[in-house]
């Protein structure tokens, strides 16, 4: 067969488009699931924990940290033209709006969505899956809608705790090695704080639990051909879930912010 | 307890499974191609074929689990590809046993025999519970095999649990894929006794798939081999040994030369 690089091309969209309308179709079937009884509240509990509990101290550290190295890095760069003030309003406006959603995010697309593509993934090539089915469950309610909402609903609060643990970082670094006044680090730190600065974050961080989720989901429930397959769609479940976490971060702020 | 005998569709007649001129490809790989297999109310039939040859294909275009390109599934006369509604009515009147037991791991062993109880028909989990601990007995396995989790288990246990599950729910018809597969040959015995008795008990339909002619033998009235997509050959488990097919006589001699030819040249070129 010859190969000519326009068929090339062809191919290449037809697969992307492909890839598109069927992840489409997945997302709209199982988020429809998400309306219509029965549900199941008792794994949908266990998600929960699972998904908000235990991604704490890893989203906790990563907030530390950001708001620590944030505080630091303005110092230097502000204090070139005495703008040091400004620092605390710097920290809560980047930790609130940008940071605190996107490294969560990015944290629990590794923790959460990896973990997720890999249960879900040796249930398809172990035929669990397929053992749901003839035990009358629908895979969609029982395993999909679950983790769905399990995101949706604890990213905000994993974001709200990022958040604080982050402001509180950069005010341990400005107070204990930067010398600012205590209090008047804290007044200035919610003087130009807006209620939408906090609340397009938690926005983010729900649209981001989703689509981490469904990423994770998505690649489990498709993968086939035994382990190997397993680790592909848990490495894809994580890339995939990280880009669109990324995208959607710019989407969203265009969507709030650009006048 | 006994699931109801006169809510069927079908005349007297009428065959209990019906797979009629079924057809299935892969990507181009044809797999089964224009097969027929009936079975009637109470039967037990063995479908026999070397591996890779599209049983449980076959298995899974009856369950719904796969789309048949072409034919039809009907059960008790209601056709299943028609709509999700006849498929799910389906569904809860039918047990599998899967090759692997697919036992979910996220589960203890009672809550595996469980679940069609608790989940498909929202019985209390208290009550589900005993249910599955006679269950369990059933299949030999003692209360304390319950609280167990499935990697737990060997691969004789799964099998009993898996088989645990199939029938906890009591269903009409039951589904083997392949039962006995990599077990010992006593291991392999006792589930097959299982399986008649089980069988027996609650007077279900049952198709069972194999390539081990022991357990076709020991648990079918009826045998049919799967080649080439079709059915070739089938008749009362006691004539297998006088067929007169020499496909049939090939594969229950084991016999590595005759009509059949394994795909273990093609392999290294396709
Ligand atoms: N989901 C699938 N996708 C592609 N090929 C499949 C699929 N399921 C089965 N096959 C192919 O169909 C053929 C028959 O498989 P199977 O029914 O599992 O054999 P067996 O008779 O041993 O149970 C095999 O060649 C297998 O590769
Ligand atoms: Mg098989």
């Amino acid at each position: 067969m010859k190969t000519n690089p326009l068929q090339g091309i062809g191919h290449g969209v037809l697969a992307l488009f492909g890839a598109v309308g069927r992840l489409a179709l997945f997302a709209l079937e199982a988020t429809s699931h998400c309306v219509r009884p029965p549900l199941y509240p008792r794994l949908l509990l266990r998600q929960m924990v699972e998904i908000g509990f235990y991604s704490l101290p890893v989203v906790g550290l990563t907030g530390l940290f950001a708001g620590m190295v944030l505080a630091l890095q303005s110092y230097t760069g502000f204090s070139r033209f005495s703008a040091e003030s400004t620092i605390p309003t710097v920290v809560v406006l980047s930790i609130t709006r940008e940071l605190g959603p996107v490294l969560a995010g990015l944290m629990v697309a590794g923790r959460v969505g990896a973990a997720m593509a890999a249960e879900i993934g040796t249930m398809r090539v172990t035929e669990q899956i397929d053992a749901l089915t003839t035990l009358s469950t629908n895979p969609h309610k029982y395993l999909i809608v679950p983790r769905l909402l399990g995101g949706f609903l604890m990213l905000p609060f994993l974001v709200l705790v990022a958040d604080i643990i982050g402001v509180f970082g950069g005010y341990l670094v400005s107070i204990y090695k930067l010398g600012f006044n205590p209090e008047a680090y804290i007044t200035n730190t919610f003087e130009f704080l807006e209620v939408m600065d906090v609340v397009s974050g938690l926005v983010k961080a729900a649209v981001f639990g989703y689509l981490i989720a469904l990423m994770g989901c998505y690649h489990g429930f498709h993968s086939k051909g035994g382990a190997q397959g397993v680790g592909k769609a848990t490495t894809n479940a994580v890339v995939t879930g990280a880009i669109l976490v990324l995208v959607f971060n710019y989407v969203i702020t265009e969507a709030f912010f650009a006048q | 307890m006994s699931a109801p005998a006169s809510s069927r569709a079908g005349g007297a007649n009428e065959p209990k499974i019906a797979l009629r001129g079924v057809c299935k490809a892969f990507d181009g790989a044809v797999v089964l191609e224009g097969l027929d297999l009936e079975i009637g109310t109470g039967e037990s039939v063995a479908v026999i074929g070397c591996s890779g040859v599209g049983k449980s294909v076959m298995l899974k275009c009856l369950l719904g689990l796969l789309r048949p390109d072409a034919g039809s599934v009907t059960i008790d006369g209601a056709e299943l590809s028609a709509n999700r509604a006849a498929r799910e009515a389906a569904m809860r009147r039918i047990g599998m046993l899967f090759q692997s037991a697919a036992l979910f791991d996220s589960l203890p062993v009672w809550e595996n025999v469980a679940f069609g109880l608790i989940q498909a028909q929202g019985m209390g989990r208290g009550e589900a519970r005993e249910i599955a601990v006679e269950t369990l007995a059933q299949v030999g396995l003692g209360p304390d095999a319950a609280d167990l989790y499935p990697a737990a288990l060997s691969g004789g246990m799964r099998k009993r649990v898996g088989l645990a599950r199939a029938i906890a729910t009591r269903p009409e018809i039951i589904l083997f894929d392949e039962p006995t597969t990599g077990l010992d040959p006593i291991m392999a015995d006792v589930i097959n006794d299982l399986i008649v008795a089980c069988v027996r008990e609650l007077g279900a339909t049952a198709l069972t798939i194999t390539h081990d002619m022991a357990s076709a033998r020991k648990i079918a009235d009826r045998i049919a081999m799967i080649h080439d997509g079709a059915i070739i050959w089938q008749g009362p488990a006691a004539e297998i040994d006088s067929s007169g097919n020499e496909h049939v006589e090939q594969f229950i001699n084991g016999r590595a030369d005759g009509p059949i030819r394994l795909a273990v040249a093609d392999g290294a070129h396709a």
